[in-house]
């Protein structure tokens, strides 16, 4: 298994790829990945525009570690093969098909991955392969989707077009996409995949954004997609571990793997009922701990 | 490649520029424009990336001019490659990792 198919996503920063004023230098804002776009952000005259300053980005900025994502233009366009050949020679770390409905079409992305592999000299594999879901289609195919490619980590859901196709609107609530992300979520977590909430738009509304991130994430949703360096700092705050779960999640682990060794299944920790269920979620915080840069432990 | 009608790719936004090809007679050779605030400390950089970007698109006799906003080399290149291939008028099969690199 590619090793970063799994690597920390709270937060993906959608940036218009022929822009080179925002593609120069996203990494100050430390997202977790960028997402380079060519599809709805680029103006129809200029996707050539964009695939020659996404390659020359892909090949001569250092991110720093930031995971580079290309966005492709939509399977019903003569666009994203073309594309996949520019990000794949450029260096991408994966591909975000949008407007996913079916198993098959990751399917098509992943064979013209593979292909331009194989033609600029790129290690088979390297490539993965995201999937966004914008309609109730797609939404409802989500668990196939997830199940498609051993390439794809995860899905995202797309508010805009989603709503659309639900013919309602979005109300600042959450109501409308509530079916979705549930859905998604479970699907995904069925699947072994990451899951990935839509950008929220509103940039008055920062206290309406805590919310909507508070939410996703105890839905279980791994991350969530931004469109505002303003937006970073409050998902990678909600996504940090707190101290008291770090402290209680390391117990949890210390505990599980003693008693286990003593052939104790069930016992408590500070007053709370524990048995071998915990551990993963324990584990999970741990790693999460690690990978936001407060765990000072020894595990 | 030979230039066969006039194009432009990039805009006049901070950090971008602005790239004008137009066809030129064989054996002109490159004629090239620069318009820039930094064309003192800039100008031979960018002329060199311009050049060598030209050389592996294998452009021998073209009238190129270039308004800088502030660019990087990489963007250079990229506008440089957008003008000649739309005055080409290709945009598939694109030889990314070759000419383009």
């Amino acid at each position: 298994m590619n090793p970063n198919k799994k690597r920390l996503r709270r937060s993906m920063m959608f940036l218009n790829a022929q822009k080179p004023g925002l593609i120069k230098d996203p990494y100050i804002y430390k997202p977790d990945s960028i997402m380079l776009d060519l599809e709805d952000a680029v103006a129809m005259k200029e996707k050539d525009a964009a695939r020659y300053s996404l390659f020359h980005a892909l090949r001569e900025i250092d991110y720093r570690g930031v995971e580079r994502v290309v966005r492709i233009n939509g399977l019903d366009s003569d666009m994203w093969v073309e594309d996949i050949r520019c990000a794949v020679a450029g260096g991408c770390d994966a591909i975000r098909i949008p407007k996913t409905e079916t198993a098959a079409e990751v399917k098509m992305v992943e064979r013209a991955v593979e292909q331009s592999e194989k033609e600029f000299g790129v290690e088979p594999g390297r490539v993965l392969i995201m999937a966004a879901l914008e309609s109730a289609k797609g939404v409802l195919h989500a668990l196939d989707i997830c199940e498609s490619s051993d390439r794809l980590f995860g899905i995202a859901l797309s508010g805009g077009d989603y709503t659309k196709d639900l013919q309602t609107t979005i109300s600042g609530t959450g109501v409308e996409m509530m079916g979705a992300r549930q859905h998604m979520i479970i699907a995904a977590r069925a699947a072994g995949v990451q899951c990935f909430d839509t950008v929220y738009t509103n940039l008055d509304d920062m206290e309406g954004f805590r919310r909507d991130v508070e939410t996703i994430h105890t839905m279980g949703f791994d991350g969530k997609s931004i469109i505002n360096p303003r937006q970073i700092p409050i998902v990678h705050d909600i996504y940090t571990p707190k101290p008291k779960d770090i402290i209680f999640a390391e117990k949890v682990v210390k505990e599980i793997e003693e008693k286990s060794a003593q052939g104790i299944g069930v016992f408590t920790v500070d007053g709370k009922m524990i048995d071998i269920a915990f551990y993963d979620g324990a584990k999970r915080t741990i790693e999460l701990a690690k990978a936001s840069g407060v765990y000072k432990g020894d595990l | 490649m030979k230039i066969k009608k006039p194009a432009m790719a990039g805009t006049l936004e901070s950090s971008d520029c602005m790239v004008t090809v137009e066809p030129a007679a064989k054996g002109e050779g490159i004629t090239f424009e620069l318009e820039s605030a930094v064309i003192k400390q800039y100008g031979n950089q960018i002329k060199k990336v311009v050049f060598e970007t030209l050389d592996r698109l294998d452009v021998e006799n073209v009238k190129i001019s270039i308004v800088d906003k502030g660019t990087l080399d990489c963007t250079i290149k990229a506008r440089v490659e957008c003008a000649v291939f739309r005055s080409v008028g290709q945009n598939k099969n694109l030889p990314w990792g070759g000419a383009i690199e």
